[in-house]
């Protein structure tokens, strides 16, 4: 079970070396409860991470690196005082909080949303993945991948191989004095290669990752896998064309081209821009937004997926939240602060790149559910148009809401077939009409592969995608070709 | 209330974290490295938003972290941690060494040429500690914000103004016998405002960023300046898809600078992965182009006397008369490439293109009609080929005039082309990052609209 399991490993491992006592926690919330603040946390947390780079054909380069201390917030109205400490001793933890208190000079007692606690099975188990397998296997298995992939063909110059492990563990503490504990085991594999021929080059790039141990990697072949996606990537884009330039029906295939969906709808559905009244969804709530066959959601609690949480970085336990509903916009992400400011429940996406940093609405796992077509249904219906099957990175502006993503394999579709490969171009369109020109969803939903990591603020966080293949009748493609 | 200032560092914190880091390297030679390079750093600061005319946040920051390289042989491997005792120390330095008895042999890794460690130390004056308490600084964010929301009607809401105030203490020795650090800091003010019009809503920001507090400009200034970027975003459309002329305006300027020297950086040179191959000593800009490196500039952003392995950074052309001159090396991409490092590990060091055509407002004349871009999102940028497609917004030019404002526009071409199609630098240069250019004019590319 999530609750006590979890919390009493990670209250292990975060505070048995530290020496701090649960009193001493307590001391730390008094300083804080001695102000009038609506809510109070600390946040403890203990973070190794590992790497270890193939380049080459030699064992380039490894790092570890260890990082801890606690966050001490307090909130009072719309107000947030923060402090952090890199050492976790009762000292600079009071410290902290006494200059947290100095939010509340015109703090009133509010009302906190309850959190609901509820338990359920866990979403991944609380391993230390850096430990699942000796050093040595780690080592082995990246030379292996390299000596497969390099075999795949002739023309791959460079190879480099990346295995990163972390081993999170977190401790939230709430003003009630209520403890929560999540352990994150987080690995993540990447191939990329060189190709060149007839001195043009092109890079080629796949990975995955998902919260479990590196046996993730060998289970399935999923290594060897991504080396040989890479170097089909890089020969493919060998042979592109210049990208077309201009408005044009685009499909989309499933699976990660799904950052269409974080950043056309899911910043701009995240809850302190929408309480703030600065995003394009601000107050539209019950609005259509898309076409009929669009469902989309955010969901926390799938299974060892890399946005997965069992509970967020406020303490809340992550769930399944409906953002679209058969094209009507159903609601936002929240975190407790706005969740508190906006009268709705929090939906546990209050996530943080680390205690130094202070939480605020993120995504998790966002995707569109399946639809009724058949993917090859979809090309076949389209005369003259660019599918795009994979995707580098996108970025949103999420007041204006126009939104870009950056097509890395993509295609001419000519008479409903798939003709030739173009160059990667730039895709943008704006997020609140975007997906209500959606005129066939395919019945294909996938999931990236475990390597999304979204930006907000300057903070870092792991997340997913996924959706079914999709037809967007009319989106700018911003290639060279007039 | 107290009103505490925040922290100050003293010289004789620096030598106290000298000391410190020459316990690092004496962990690692008594685990039988056979070199090794170690740094520490610790900063604190405040910082400070407002919103609607109200404190929104407070934060007190205060990190540190250290950090070890060893080498057994021609074998490495580095670990970090945040915890700087003792115990931390002897952990780290043992993880380091563990990950080198796993590393491969690479004839090439290792410690700088010790002729190439920086010795002369000049003081850079990049230390100006500001005594803002959080009262000042709360006053300061809404002076600003104020004057954003109060320069016109159409603004309507506001993401908030804010401070920020960080002193930093680095260290970085090496078993060579380097060990140094200095004290820096560095101050900003930002601004970010929404305005509405009919449909149309926008947003726009302005900042300010200096080492001494007594640089940036005034907070009414930054709140005007975001006020007027984002009234003028209002009312944006699409264009149709066309070949044109394009002015990236200052800021926009210094990513094309910076996907430049992405690819004559030393990593992406030696892997084959850059549009740069083979280019040393040929023309890759017009010949009014000179792109040059100033280190030692006093107060600069940029600035230092040695890179992040202790090698001396230099005053050099990379670019003159838009010939390639040099690439942007460290000492392991320098061997590799079978060269001298350039002083460059962790990057260039107030990198400056010097104006040649006039202000901001003449390329505009000279341009005619052309687009002006003012923003720029996403990557959109293949280093290995060089091809370029990003989402942009800006205005309209006709006959050297800003005509309307345009968004949901991407530009596209190949960084090579346009490099050489740059037909002027603007004298509006933008000092607020590591990259110092004007507004850059090319001739001809593709935007694509709807």
């Amino acid at each position: 079970m999530i609750s006590e399991n979890s919390l009493a490993l990670a209250r292990d491992l975060i505070m048995s070396p530290t020496g701090l006592a649960n009193q001493d926690i307590d001391r730390v919330m008094a300083e804080l409860l001695s102000a009038p603040l609506d809510d109070a946390d600390i946040y403890f947390q203990s973070s190794r991470c590992e790497s270890w780079v193939l380049e080459d054909g030699i064992i380039k380069e490894g790092s570890h690196s260890i990082e801890q201390g606690a966050g001490v917030r307090g909130v009072s109205g719309e107000k947030t005082g923060f402090a952090y400490s890199d050492d976790i001793e009762l000292n600079p933890l009071l410290d902290a909080a006494r200059n947290v208190t100095r939010i509340a000079r015109s703090g009133s007692r509010g009302t906190l949303a309850p959190v609901t606690s509820r338990s359920r099975a866990i979403l991944y188990r609380p391993i230390d993945p850096l430990q699942s397998i000796p050093d040595s296997e780690k080592v082995s298995l990246l030379n292996r991948i390299d000596r497969e992939t390099r075999k795949l063909d002739a023309r791959i110059e460079q190879v480099i191989v990346s295995l990163v492990g972390v081993h999170d563990v977190v401790l939230v503490v709430g003003q009630d004095g209520r403890q929560a504990g999540d352990v994150r085991p987080l690995v993540r594999l990447n191939v990329s290669v060189i190709v060149e021929q007839n001195g043009k080059r092109e890079r080629g790039s796949a990975g995955g990752g998902a919260r479990t141990d590196y046996r993730y990697f060998t289970d399935e072949d999923r290594a060897l896998e991504y080396g040989r996606e890479a170097v089909r990537q890089a020969l493919v884009n060998l042979d592109a064309v210049a990208a077309p330039a201009g408005n044009m029906v685009v499909v989309l295939g499933p699976g990660w081209p799904g950052i269409l969906l974080h950043e056309a709808i899911g910043h701009g559905l995240e809850g302190d821009f929408n309480r703030k009244g600065t995003s394009a969804f601000s107050g539209r709530i019950g609005e259509r937004v898309a076409g009929d066959l669009c469902t989309v959601v955010d969901d926390g609690s799938l299974p060892e997926r890399r946005g997965s949480l069992n509970i967020d970085d406020e303490g809340v336990m992550t769930q399944n939240t409906v953002l679209i509903e058969n094209g009507i916009l159903k609601g936002y992400m929240q975190d407790k602060l706005n969740a508190r400011l906006m009268g709705v429940q929090p939906t546990g996406n209050g996530r943080r790149e680390s205690y130094a940093h202070l939480p605020m609405p993120r995504m998790t796992n966002t995707y569109m559910l399946p639809g009724p077509h058949d993917p090859e249904e979809i090309l076949q219906s389209v005369d003259k148009g660019l599918f795009a099957r994979n995707f580098g990175g996108g970025q949103v502006d999420i007041t204006s809401g126009k939104f870009v993503f950056s097509a890395s394999e993509a295609y001419l579709i000519e008479k409903g077939k798939i003709t030739r490969p173009v160059k990667g171009a730039t895709l943008i369109g704006n997020g609140p009409d975007v997906l209500t020109r959606v005129s066939m969803v395919g019945n294909d939903l996938e999931f990236d592969s475990g390597v999304g990591t979204c930006g907000k603020d300057g903070q870092s966080v792991p997340v997913g995608v996924g959706q079914p293949t999709l037809k967007i009748d009319g989106l700018t493609v911003g290639g060279t070709s007039v | 209330m107290t009103n505490k200032a925040p922290l100050l560092f003293q010289d004789q914190g620096l030598l106290q974290l000298r000391e410190r880091v020459d316990e690092l390297l004496r962990e690692a030679r008594s685990q039988g490295a056979s070199a090794a390079e170690a740094g520490i750093g610790i900063e604190g600061g405040l910082s400070v938003t407002a919103r609607l005319g109200e404190v929104e946040t407070i934060e007190n920051h205060k990190s540190q972290s250290l950090g070890v390289t060893v080498y057994f042989g021609r074998r490495k491997g580095t670990a970090s941690s945040t915890d700087l005792s003792s115990k931390a120390i002897r952990e780290t330095v043992t993880s380091a060494c563990t990950i080198a008895g796993y590393a491969t042999e690479d004839p090439h890794a290792g410690l700088p040429e010790p002729d190439q460690l920086a010795t002369e130390f000049p003081d850079l004056d990049l230390n100006h500690a500001w005594d803002l308490g959080v009262d000042e600084a709360i006053e300061l964010a809404v002076e600003c914000e104020d004057s954003a929301r109060h320069y016109h009607s159409d603004i309507t809401n506001s993401e908030g103004a804010g401070v920020d105030t960080h002193q930093g203490m680095r260290v970085l020795a090496n078993s060579l016998g380097f060990n140094h650090g200095y004290i820096s800091t560095r101050h900003s003010l930002s601004c970010s405002v929404l305005g509405q019009r009919g449909n149309s809503m926008q947003r726009d920001y302005w900042y300010t960023v200096s080492r001494d507090s007594r640089d940036l400009e005034s907070a009414r200034r930054v709140g005007e300046k975001a006020a007027e970027r984002t009234l003028g975003r209002l009312g944006a459309r699409t264009l149709s898809t066309r070949q044109c002329p394009v002015i990236y305006t200052a800021e926009c300027a210094s990513g094309l600078i910076g996907h430049f020297i992405g690819a004559i950086r030393g990593g992406n040179l030696y892997r084959k992965s850059s549009f740069m191959l083979d280019c040393l000593g040929k023309q890759v800009f017009p010949e009014f182009i000179r792109i040059h490196e100033q280190p030692l500039l006093s107060k600069a952003l940029g600035s230092s006397n040695y890179d992040s392995e202790g090698v001396r950074c230099r005053t050099r052309d990379i670019v003159s008369e838009g010939v390639l001159n040099g690439y942007v090396l460290s000492s392991y991409s320098a061997r590799k490439l079978g060269m001298q490092t350039t002083g460059n590990a962790g990057g260039v060091h107030n990198l400056m293109v010097e104006p040649a055509g006039g202000s901001q407002a003449q390329l505009l004349q000279q341009m005619g009609a052309g687009l002006l871009i003012t923003e720029l999102i996403g990557q959109g940028v293949n280093t290995v080929t060089g091809d370029y497609s990003r989402g942009a917004a800006g205005y309209w030019v006709e006959d050297g005039e800003i005509a309307f404002p345009v968004e949901e526009i991407t530009v596209a071409g190949n960084l090579r082309d346009m490099y050489r199609n740059i037909v002027a630098i603007g004298s509006d240069m933008d000092v607020r990052g590591n990259i110092r250019v004007g507004s850059v004019f090319i001739e001809d590319m593709t935007v694509a609209g709807g």
